[in-house]
């Protein structure tokens, strides 16, 4: 089931009373997600990816525009008869239940005709529960299982009804380091044998990239991009965008463009052919740095990290806009520091360029 | 030597209080219950025996208190704590005026019991003034006179029932409310999500939730039940075996200070058959809840 979005926008009157101005928590989204795809809303904190999801489940009325799961309207109908299933961020499995009834639960909501006999409510619990692999588990209490475990639960419950969407909010965040690696393998492989269109609500970047088919990318209500992972990584829309994806970050130097060379302070690092001079921010990515004797962009050495695979080089720059730069180059480099200075040469298709004052993308 | 004496100096004082004036009394009962023939002013008594429980058992005055007070305690427990969660739900359901409505309903509990009487009075004392309020009511549509203090037993026994379930009420109000707020509403939210009718949301989900303070209510309400006295005072007046309006604890008291008092072996006869009463309650009450209480 596809879920079309249609200028959708939902207004909060402030919370600080003395501000007339609504928070607008989702400002005219206009996009549509593929059926049968795993979709990432990735984002900072309070930057409307958890009100986007509760407008497609219901949870919440948008102020304008319409919402459609394949090609039906679906922006009046209530939460109840939406069919979706959500997992909230702490499962909310009910604690005086067993896992049996936990998932059992939606079911027994069930009237009128699609009211099910106790043999095939039986049937699909124990089909949902063999699907997460925790069929035997099933006369545990929620507060005798691990957080993964209870994560299973809860997507079991989720889906034993059968909904045409599946919604998940920050999934994996209660969850510990191994469990969460662990844990997103797994989403991926439900998602892949049920085939069902899954949303899914993330702040980490890692996290969206490793398991999204599509991401959606919001900063403050509003949409910045949206497409496959590796192609949001590769060619961010806008510095924000650019800085939000990737681990270690991105780094920015202030430069320039000055008769079609992009410069970092005084060195020039690349060609901007047709380009008008303006002052631009320009973003390498960690693996975009060369160690190169020649190379035209100088910096002050200040550490080493030895990762084993790779090396971490700190360094600063007087252009760059942080603290510390940090370049990856492969361990099987040697480089010699001389005077406490290195110097980098920087591969052209993992350095972005973008306008310093609408921080937009500029394409060379 | 000194290490072990510390904790016992600390804990003198209340092993001090404890043993005076509740574990010597408790044996005190006891023996008291078990001297037949106890002269109060001699201090004296015949043997040693269960004479003074076969007594009480056989006193008309004590069945008519032991049935006033299962009649009560019938009553009261279950419809006090059942309109209780039903105005815990209202109040939180409701969003406008509910802090106004959580003080009225809060409001009989910090009245003076001999305020509440009054309004007892007014409402249903029949005096050469007037019927009492409910009375005047009842006769507007048709019914005959009811004199609920001193008539019939059924209409006095609705009177006592009534006055109890409006006494106890406030606490049991304020308990439940504050357990209802207690319970996260996420739950209500996947509830819904998953198209739970609003009956099954609450015994499935609410009742559950809240099992341990309702537990708790019960339990204290059937004991504070069994212990009834003074409110059948405030009612009805210091002679309650005249008005037939006993409990057990009226005559327990009745026994000791009453116009037939001077008794203590009767007395403590009759409290060790309290104490078995409520024991025995008390045990079936935790019984029942080890299957039915959920506790986080």
């Amino acid at each position: 089931m596809k879920i079309v979005l249609k200028h959708l926008t939902k207004r909060f009157p402030n919370r600080n009373k003395k501000i007339k101005e609504d928070v607008i928590a989702v400002n005219d989204f206009d996009f549509t997600i593929p059926d049968g795809k795993f979709i990432g809303l990735l984002g900072p904190s309070g930057c409307g990816k958890s009100t986007a999801l509760n407008l497609i489940c219901g949870l919440e009325k948008p102020t304008e525009g319409r919402i459609f799961f394949g090609d039906t309207d679906v922006t009046d109908v209530a939460v109840e008869e939406r069919g979706v299933g959500l997992v909230f961020q702490n499962y909310a499995l009910y604690p005086h239940l067993t896992v049996y009834e936990n998932i059992k639960f939606p079911l027994g909501n069930l009237r009128g005709a699609d009211k099910l006999t106790k043999e095939e409510m039986d049937k699909r619990v124990r089909e949902a529960a063999k699907l997460v692999q925790i069929d035997e588990l099933l006369e545990r209490r929620p507060n005798e299982m691990s957080g993964g475990q209870q994560q299973r639960v809860a997507i079991a419950r989720a889906l034993v009804k059968n909904p045409k969407v599946l919604l998940l909010d920050e999934p994996l965040s209660n969850l510990d380091a191994r469990l969460r690696l662990q844990t997103r393998e797994e989403l991926k492989r439900i998602q892949l044998k049920t085939g069902i269109t899954t949303v899914f609500v993330t702040h980490d970047q890692e996290e969206a990239m490793s398991i999204s088919d599509v991401i959606v990318v919001m900063k403050d209500g509003i949409l910045q991009q949206m497409g496959e992972p590796q192609e949001i990584y590769d060619e961010p829309a806008n510095l924000f965008v650019a800085s939000f994806l990737g681990t270690p970050q991105i780094n920015v130097f202030n430069g320039r463009i000055k008769d079609e060379k992009v410069y970092i302070g005084d060195s020039a690092v690349m060609d901007a052919k047709g380009q008008p001079d303006r002052e631009v921010s320009v973003a390498v990515r960690p693996e975009g740095f060369i160690l190169d004797e020649n190379g035209t962009l100088e910096c002050e050495f200040v550490n080493r990290e030895v990762m084993g695979r790779d090396t971490s080089f700190i360094v600063t720059h007087p252009d760059f806009t942080g603290v510390n730069i940090r370049a990856i180059i492969a361990s099987d480099e040697t480089y010699e520091v001389k005077d406490g200075k290195v110097r980098f040469s920087l591969k052209p298709h993992k350095v972005r360029i973008f306008d310093k004052s609408t921080t937009e993308r500029v394409k060379l | 030597m000194k290490k072990s004496l510390t904790p016992w100096l600390c804990l003198l004082p209340a092993i001090l209080f404890l043993g005076v004036f509740m574990v010597y009394p408790l044996i005190d009962v006891l023996v008291y219950s078990a001297e037949e023939g106890y002269n109060f002013a001699s201090q004296s008594f015949w043997s040693v025996g269960l004479y003074n429980y076969s007594y009480v058992l056989h006193d008309p005055f004590f069945i008519q208190a032991l049935k006033n007070t299962f009649i009560i305690v019938i009553i009261t427990v279950p419809l006090s704590t059942g309109i209780a969660l039903l105005i815990s739900l209202g109040l939180s359901s409701i969003k406008a005026l509910r802090d106004l409505f959580q003080t009225v309903y809060f409001l009989p509990y910090v009245t003076n019991t001999l305020a509440v009487g009054l309004v007892f009075m007014i409402l249903f004392k029949k005096t050469a003034y007037s019927d009492g309020l409910v009375s005047l009511l009842i006769q507007t549509f048709g019914g005959p006179s009811v004199d609920f203090i001193d008539g019939p037993y059924w209409a006095k026994m609705f009177v006592m029932c009534f006055y109890t379930i409006w006494i106890v009420m406030p606490f049991k109000i304020l308990i439940l409310t504050s357990a209802l707020a207690s319970v996260d509403p996420v739950y209500y939210k996947a509830a819904q999500v998953d198209a739970t009718p609003k009956w099954r949301v609450f015994t499935k989900i609410t009742l559950p939730m809240i099992s341990p303070m309702v537990f708790y209510l019960v339990i204290t309400g059937f004991i504070g039940a069994f212990k009834a006295y003074s409110d059948e005072v405030a009612l009805f007046g210091t002679n309650l075996n005249a008005a037939g309006m006993n409990t057990i604890v009226g005559y327990v008291y009745d026994m000791l200070y009453g116009d037939s008092g001077g008794y203590p072996s009767y007395a403590s006869a009759a409290a060790l058959i309290l104490f078995a009463i409520v024991f025995t309650i008390t045990t079936i009450n935790l019984m029942v809840s080890r299957k039915t209480v959920y506790y986080q």
